[in-house]
């Protein structure tokens, strides 16, 4: 493939001396190195992704790179997102990695954007850039990123992580299959946990994260075989690394049309899930009837009156271990056994009385809680699809919302 | 038997399994086995008798919509793989 940068800027000594190891490879040498300097990346999310993204790609010499973020850093980031420490925590986090990246190599230009990516700001912010990063950790925002880039013809690497596996590919419509080719549609709302409700191993990400950085280098310099029509996934437990060939879809709804007549659409409304947590998307299913919900000081004040209220802790045993709430009429069953027992009821399989619904009375108010509060909300829904009657509530923002408003001697997770 | 091998997140369906074992001539029975061992699967793979257009299963590196789809032969040595739709990054 021929490279993407062809213009070159001039090395000074010092940077001459700095890439040295760049130089003596035929590869990059002196030519690959100004054509670095030159180039220019946008990448989306300074996160788990984006961290050692932003490391290599600045120690590397990229020019110019750019980084869309809205996000500050908290204590729950740095398990993986090592461009950000602790002196970070409360900053924004654009403001964090930039610091850090003109500390290793204070030859760059760094762009920050302190916006949620949207379709109405996508092309603009694309625009300038060489190559475009997808490091962000929501399906509306894939399908986004994936769509801005066919209409402006620009290559998407591609990574993607949960818990233990990874996923890595370039999608470039002008050269082979873009996202849409792969995955047409998105999963229904709630089928995959996000990586704040399933968990993701702090290393994963640096391993896909510094992949993605390499497929930037190979594309810029036009050496190598860029993962263009196909797909690596990593298996971290099995530490497997499998190829896949992906085809280019002649069907494909956005790269099988003329790219100048892809139009960005409203991508939480197609995915039916909120972009990020700055969003004012509100599910648009007529139909769903909200469910009922109670604040963590509501739920307090009426248990501590001796309302006869059950706690239902819809979380994974692993999760209780960490922390429960100190209530004594709390029963604990996951989510995933209340929607498979509400499965095999619903097809006949098993009665209620055979699975776990038997633990759940159906004559008194049950609060429902997980950590955040969209878990206990789906399990809601799972019981008034069993044929639950009752009065069944949903503890707004879960026990997280109860260590922080009701007993901040708890821990958060 | 061919092998399927199955993507963390629909592991809670299959016993936290991550290799099943399946009988059939094709993609398509090949699933509908895997469906029949662990029936709390289907909802997650199938729309009626149609495989939602989100799950995508290949067999060796080939993806099966490019070969014969459901009807694509499958060995007794063959691996099926469910590549899964995820999303997190950050």
């Amino acid at each position: 493939m021929l490279p993407l940068v062809n213009t070159v800027a001039e090395l000074t000594n010092e940077e001459i001396k700095r890439y040295s190891r760049h130089l003596i490879m035929p590869e990059v040498g002196i030519d690959g190195q100004r054509k670095l300097k030159a180039a220019s990346v946008l990448l989306i999310g300074t996160g788990g992704l984006g961290s050692p993204l932003a490391l290599y790609l600045a120690a590397a010499g990229i020019g110019r790179i750019g980084l869309v973020d809205y996000d500050v850093v908290d204590e729950t980031n740095l398990q993986r997102q090592v461009i950000h420490g602790e002196s970070s925590v409360g900053v924004l986090k654009i403001e964090s990695a930039k610091r850090r990246m003109l500390d290793i190599n204070p030859h760059l230009q760094i762009d920050t954007y302190n916006v949620p990516l949207t379709s109405a700001n996508a092309l603009e912010l694309f625009a300038p850039y060489d190559v475009i990063v997808d490091g962000t950790d929501n399906f509306p925002t894939r399908y986004l990123v994936n769509d801005a880039c066919v209409k402006l013809g620009k290559p998407n690497v591609y990574g993607s992580i949960f818990r233990f596996e990874g996923q890595l590919s370039v999608f470039y419509a002008k050269e082979g299959p873009c996202y849409r080719c792969l995955f047409p549609t998105p999963p229904p709302p709630g089928l995959v946990p996000s990586c704040a409700e399933g968990g993701v191993l702090g290393i994963l990400p640096g391993t896909i994260g510094t992949l993605q950085a390499t497929e930037v280098i190979k594309l810029l310099l036009g050496i190598g075989e860029p993962m263009i029509g196909r797909m690596l996934l990593y298996d971290a437990l099995e530490m497997s690394f499998t190829t896949l060939k992906l085809r280019k879809d002649p069907n494909c709804p956005v790269c099988g049309v003329p790219h100048d007549a892809v139009e960005l659409i409203d991508y939480e409304q197609f995915c039916g899930m909120p972009a990020h947590d700055h969003s004012n998307y509100q599910s648009s299913n007529g139909a769903e009837i909200p469910v009922p919900e109670i604040s963590v000081t509501k739920l307090k004040s009426r248990l501590d009156a001796g309302e006869d209220i059950l706690i239902l802790d819809v979380r994974d045993p692993h999760e209780w271990e960490i922390v429960s709430l100190p209530v004594a009429n709390t029963l604990q069953i996951p989510k995933g056994d209340i929607q498979a027992a509400k499965n095999a009821l619903l097809a006949g399989r098993k009665l209620r009385d055979e699975s776990v619904l038997a633990q759940i009375p159906d004559d008194r108010e049950i609060a429902l809680l997980c950590r955040s509060g969209v878990r206990s909300a789906a399990s809601i829904r799972f019981l008034w699809e069993a044929g639950y009657k009752n009065r069944l509530v949903n503890i707004t923002g879960g026990i997280l919302a109860w260590a922080e408003e009701v007993d901040p001697s708890m821990p958060q997770y | 038997m061919p092998n399927i091998k199955i993507p963390t997140p629909l592991r809670p369906y299959t016993d936290n399994q991550s290799q099943v074992s399946v009988a059939g001539g094709t993609v398509g029975d090949a699933l509908a086995d895997l469906v029949n061992q662990y029936p709390d699967l289907r909802a997650h793979l199938f729309n009626g008798d149609e495989l939602r257009n989100f799950v995508n299963v290949f067999l060796g590196d080939e993806d099966t919509r490019f070969l014969d789809g459901l009807n694509t032969d499958v060995e007794s040595d063959d691996q099926l793989r469910i590549v899964p739709t995820i999303a997190g990054g950050s």
